[in-house]
C-alpha cells in the first residue's frame, strides 16, 4: 500500500459523480499523500479526468454535474463553503494540450499573481523567475520573456503552463496527460520535473502511459466503469496486481 | 489484440520445454555413462552441453526481445523475468552432466572400488526434480514447484550417505582413495543439479505468486 509515513493531503469519502442520468464516479474512496505522486489509469472514459476535475471543482460548470460525498484538503471540505478562487490556487492543473495564453512568457506566468493582488514590478519579476527555474525552462525562456508564449515549441509550452501553474504557489498539482502530446524528449523532461516537483508539492496525475506511471510514481489508482478498482504502491500494482481486471488491463488483454 | 505478444510467449515456452528436454536426456547420458561405463554416452552429454549453452543464448535473446518490445507487466513481467532466471541454473546443470561424464570417461577403464547404490538413487531424484521443475512453470503448478523444494532434503541426504559410505571404503582399503574420490565429485554434482532444480522451481514460484523465498523482489 501507498507509503503511510506522508499524510494524506486531500481525500474524498464516498465521492458520487453524476453527469445527468450519468453515474460517472462510483463510491470514490481514496487517500493522496502529500508530496508523492499519484497516477490514475484506466480505459477511456472510466472516470479519471472527471475524478481530476472534482479535486479543484472544475466540474461545477458542467451542467447537470451533481456530486456527493466528501472532498476533503488538509481535512477541509472543498465542496463546503470553500472560497472557490483561494481552492484553485491550492490546487493547480496542467491540461493534456499545453494552452498558454496569447500572451508573453512573462505575462503568462505573472497572470495568476496579478490576479491574486501582486503588482509590484520587482515581486513579479522575481515570482517568474522562480516559477519558470522551477519548471526548468529558465534557462530556455530567460532571453525572450517578452516574446510570445505560443512562439515555443510543445514541450516547452507544456512547462510554460507548469510554470504559471506554479506561480501561484499551490499546495498540489492535478496533471491530465501531461505529455501525450509530446515526443519522448519533451516527455522525459516533463518526468524529471515531476520527480523534482514532489519534494515542495503533491502530484496528482492521469496518464494513459503505463510506463509513465511506472517510471514516475509511487501509488497508482486503476479506474474502470467510474470505480477504483485497485489502488496501491506502483510497483506492487505493476507487478503482482490483485484484481483480474487491473491485470488484464495493465497486460493489454483489454481496455 | 496481443496476439503477436501471446505468439511470443508462446515461443517461449516451447523453447524452454527444449531446453528442458536437453538437460534431461544430458543427465541421463552422463549417468548411463557412469553406470554401464559406456564412454559413448559420456561424450553425448558433453556434447549436449554445448546445444545447452546455445539454447540459453536463444532464450535469453528472447526474454531481452521481449522486455524490449513489450515492456512486460504483471504475470508477463513475472514469467520473462523468471524465464530468465530460470535458464541460468538449467545452463549449470548442462555444465555438471558433462562434468559427471568426464569423470566417468576415466572411470569405465576399470573395475568400480563399490558397487553403485545410492548414486544412481540420486541421479533418479534429480533427474526427477530438473523434469518436474519445468513442467510445474510450463503448466503454472505451484503444488509441484514446491514439491521439487521439498525433494531437495532427500537428494541432500543421499549425497550424506554416498560420503559416509566412501569414508568407510576408505578406512577399509586406502587404495580406493583415488576412485573414491571421484566418486564423490559426481555424488556433489547430482546434490548441485538438485540445488539448481530448488532454485527453477523458485523462479517457478515467483512467476506465479510474485513472490520469492529470498524475500521481496519486486
Amino acid at each position: 500500500m501507498s507509503n503511510n509515513l506522508n499524510r494524506e493531503k486531500m481525500k474524498t469519502t464516498n465521492l458520487d459523480v453524476h453527469y445527468g442520468d450519468f453515474q460517472a464516479l462510483k463510491n470514490i474512496n481514496i487517500a493522496l499523500p502529500q508530496n508523492e505522486i499519484t497516477a490514475f489509469i484506466g480505459p477511456s472514459g472510466c472516470g479519471k479526468s472527471t475524478f481530476l476535475k472534482t479535486l479543484n471543482r472544475m466540474n461545477d460548470l458542467v451542467e447537470g454535474c451533481r456530486i456527493t460525498g466528501e472532498v476533503l484538503l488538509d481535512g477541509e471540505n472543498i465542496y463546503k463553503g470553500m472560497d472557490i478562487n483561494l481552492l484553485r490556487k491550492r490546487v493547480g492543473m496542467v491540461f493534456q494540450k499545453p494552452n498558454p495564453f496569447p500572451m508573453s512568457i512573462y505575462d503568462n506566468i505573472a497572470y495568476g499573481p496579478r490576479t491574486h493582488g501582486v503588482s509590484s514590478k520587482l515581486k513579479l519579476d522575481e515570482i517568474v523567475e522562480e516559477a519558470l527555474r522551477s519548471a526548468a525552462i529558465w534557462e530556455e525562456a530567460k532571453d525572450r520573456l517578452k516574446k510570445s508564449a505560443l512562439s515555443l515549441s510543445g514541450g516547452q509550452q507544456q512547462r510554460i503552463c507548469i510554470a504559471r501553474a506554479l506561480a501561484v504557489k499551490p499546495e498540489i498539482l492535478l496533471m491530465d496527460e501531461p505529455t501525450s502530446a509530446l515526443d519522448p524528449i519533451s516527455t522525459a523532461k516533463i518526468e524529471d520535473l515531476v520527480l523534482e516537483l514532489k519534494k515542495d508539492y503533491t502530484i496528482i496525475m492521469v496518464t494513459h502511459n503505463m510506463q509513465q506511471a511506472a517510471r514516475v510514481s509511487d501509488n497508482t489508482a486503476f479506474f474502470l466503469l467510474g470505480e477504483i478498482v485497485e489502488y496501491g504502491d506502483t510497483e506492487t500494482l505493476f507487478s503482482i496486481p490483485k484484481d483480474k481486471r487491473t491485470e488484464d488491463y495493465i497486460t493489454g488483454r483489454f481496455g | 489484440m496481443r496476439n503477436r505478444f501471446e505468439t511470443q510467449l508462446e515461443e517461449l515456452n516451447t523453447e524452454l520445454i527444449l531446453m528442458g528436454g536437453l538437460i534431461e536426456a544430458s543427465i541421463s547420458s552422463a549417468v548411463k555413462a557412469l553406470i554401464e561405463q559406456d564412454k559413448e554416452q559420456a561424450q553425448k552429454a558433453i556434447l549436449a552441453d554445448v546445444e545447452i549453452d546455445e539454447k540459453e543464448k536463444e532464450i535469453e535473446s528472447l526474454c531481452l526481445k521481449l522486455l524490449l518490445q513489450q515492456q512486460p507487466v504483471a504475470r508477463d513481467l513475472r514469467l520473462i523475468s523468471a524465464a530468465l532466471k530460470m535458464i541460468t541454473d538449467m545452463e549449470r546443470i548442462g555444465d555438471q552432466a558433462a562434468d559427471i561424464s568426464e569423470i566417468a570417461i576415466y572411470l569405465s577403464d576399470g573395475p568400480h572400488v563399490k558397487k553403485l547404490e545410492t548414486i544412481p538413487e540420486m541421479a533418479k531424484a534429480t533427474i526427477k526434480m530438473v523434469s518436474d521443475s519445468i513442467d510445474a512453470f510450463v503448466r503454472k503448478d505451484l503444488v509441484l514447484a514446491e514439491a521439487v523444494i521439498d525433494a531437495d532434503d532427500i537428494v541432500d541426504e543421499l549425497f550424506l550417505t554416498v560420503k559416509n559410505d566412501l569414508i568407510a571404503l576408505i578406512h577399509g582399503n586406502a587404495e580406493t582413495g583415488g576412485q573414491a574420490l571421484d566418486l564423490l565429485m559426481i555424488a556433489k554434482y547430482f546434490e548441485r543439479i538438485g540445488d539448481h532444480a530448488v532454485n527453477i522451481a523458485e523462479w517457478v514460484s515467483f512467476s506465479i505468486t510474485g513472490e520469492h523465498k529470498s524475500g521481496r523482489v519486486l
